[in-house]
């Protein structure tokens, strides 16, 4: 005769871990960096291990000094990994370092550890480098020499001497710029690949992506190079998509994917920067308490409010 | 106790990490060394003399009046050393620039006044006003060394090398706000954290 077992909600759980979703994500990210280093060469190589190296062994400092216990649950590799993707593969090694470290202990740790933070660690990372080594991170390497020849990235030549670079490289990724940032093919397998599985929600990179392009075309600019170009791909599909840092609400994922997407397009057109994605998921991560307490879904049962009358109530 | 009316201020009541007063001089100027410690002459020169000012006239002051008063006696001060820096320090004057004469509005000087020196005697409050003003030079020449050392890869006072390049590629951040901000926030943190360890023994 079975038990009668009282215990409180939730009573089926998935199988879904935190391990799970970050070795999918891991995964995920395999074939573009694969062709990162296919590309930029074993420098770029070291570029991503020293990265995740450094965040790994943060993680395990800063814990032991909050007296918790170090878990390997991969939070801290994916940090690392998505650090060094967007970082230039000539970077010096110390300075990769010192990001991933900065990263993980002032963008996570100091917020109060995994699933606390405002925004996303590897961009605050990339933004601490760009902000405090400005020449080393716009120091770009041109793909399969292996050796470091300068030149700029698709964005840097379209932004300062007007020369448009082929979508074909741009979607195949023999084109300089950040480790990661190369192949949009590469990135768009990894990408499918988490929405398949349903660790991501395919809202997010389409309303930004399609926001991007949208723009790009109604301000006279050739669609197909501004979301093939930059870090745009990258970011969208496993930055503005990190669960700690975007909205919940599927209402909200678009209402962050759109915003990304504009701020994106105003700073390539008219900001200083060529590219301005990291920029964009970091400013975003800013509105996202916002945008959740504006688009909380509907409870099961309660009668459905018209939209103005709705947000006007909200205001709790 | 009379020696702790001036210790308090260096540590215990420390004007930047206990009590967060006047950190807009201090995330401003405390770019270089040398900035630093003109800023924390000069604060120590008019917060000290306010201190005595304010104290010797606290019964002539009527209390509807007294923030415009204080003001009043504060901006004679900050008047003082800003010409005094003009005619003989001009270059220090030159990059201390705007926040020299914002001394006036410096939220330690004012808040000692208000609390302080507006209560109790001339020594007392000439002492709190040297105990105060140590600590806050203390403060802005500790980030100071900090952001100048990792801004530049050495730290050098009025052209007088003290520590030699140590580094060819230095952080151009620290010297931005950002910098001073996370400096801050970092003594802060290890000043806590110490604390909450003495506690707990």
């Amino acid at each position: 005769m079975p038990e009668l077992i009282v215990s409180p909600s939730p009573h089926i759980r998935n199988e879904v871990s935190i391990e799970k979703i970050m070795y999918s994500v891991i995964i995920a990210l395999i074939p573009t960096t694969a062709c990162g280093v296919y590309f930029f060469g074993v420098h770029a190589l070291y570029v991503i291990i020293t990265c995740i190296l450094s965040a790994l062994f943060t993680e395990y400092v800063a814990l032991r000094l909050m007296g918790r216990k170090f878990v390997m649950d991969g939070s801290a590799v994916i940090t690392g990994l998505l650090l060094a993707l967007c970082l230039p593969p000539g970077l010096p090694l110390w300075m990769a370092a010192i990001g991933a470290a900065f990263a993980i202990a002032f963008a996570k740790c100091a917020f109060g550890g995994l699933g606390h933070n405002i925004f996303n660690p590897a961009l605050i990372g990339r933004a601490f480098l760009t902000a405090s080594w400005p020449v080393a991170m716009t120091t770009w390497t041109k793909p399969l020499t292996y050796d470091a020849i300068t030149t700029a990235t698709p964005l840097g030549l379209w932004k300062m001497q007007h020369i448009a670079t082929p979508s074909i490289n741009l979607a195949l990724g023999n084109v300089s710029g950040c480790i990661g940032e190369t192949s949009a093919i590469a990135i768009l397998i990894g990408g499918v690949f988490l929405i398949a599985k349903r660790y991501t929600d395919w809202r997010t990179p389409l309303s930004y992506i399609g926001t991007v392009a949208v723009l790009a075309f109604v301000l006279g600019q050739d669609p197909i190079f501004h979301i093939l170009a930059g870090g745009l791909f990258l970011g969208a599909f496993f930055m503005a998509t990190e669960y700690v840092t975007t909205p919940i609400t599927s209402k909200g994922r678009i209402i962050f994917g759109v915003g990304a997407g504009i701020i994106v397009v105003v700073i390539r057109l008219i900001g200083g920067y060529p590219e301005g994605v990291c920029f964009s998921i970091l400013l975003m991560n800013a509105f996202t308490p916002l945008i959740d307490r504006h688009v909380r879904p509907r409870v099961y049962g309660v009668k459905r409010k018209s939209f103005f009358v709705s947000s006007a109530n909200k205001g709790d | 106790m009379k020696l702790d009316e001036l210790t308090k201020g260096v540590f215990k009541q420390n004007p930047i990490f206990y009590l967060m007063l006047g950190l807009c001089p201090v995330l401003a100027v405390s770019t270089r060394v040398d900035n630093a410690l003109g800023m924390g002459l000069c604060v120590f020169f008019v917060l000290v003399g306010s201190n005595v000012i304010i104290s010797i006239f606290k019964h002539r002051i009527p209390s509807q009046v007294r923030i415009p008063c204080f003001i009043v006696v504060i901006a004679s001060f900050v008047t003082i050393v800003d010409l005094l820096m003009h005619g003989y320090a001009p270059e220090l004057h030159e990059r201390l620039g705007i926040y020299l004469p914002l001394i006036v509005v410096n939220c330690i000087i004012l808040g000692r006044a208000e609390a302080f020196a507006s209560r109790k005697s001339v020594f007392h409050s000439f002492l709190d006003g040297v105990g105060m003003s140590i600590g806050f030079m203390l403060g802005i020449v500790g980030i100071a060394i900090c952001r100048e050392a990792l801004s530049t890869g050495k730290i050098a006072i009025f052209d007088c090398t003290i520590v030699p390049t140590f580094t060819q590629s230095p952080s151009v951040m620290m010297t931005l706000p950002p910098g001073a901000f996370l400096t801050i926030g970092i003594i802060m943190a290890l000043i806590n954290y110490k604390n909450i360890r003495k506690e707990g023994r």
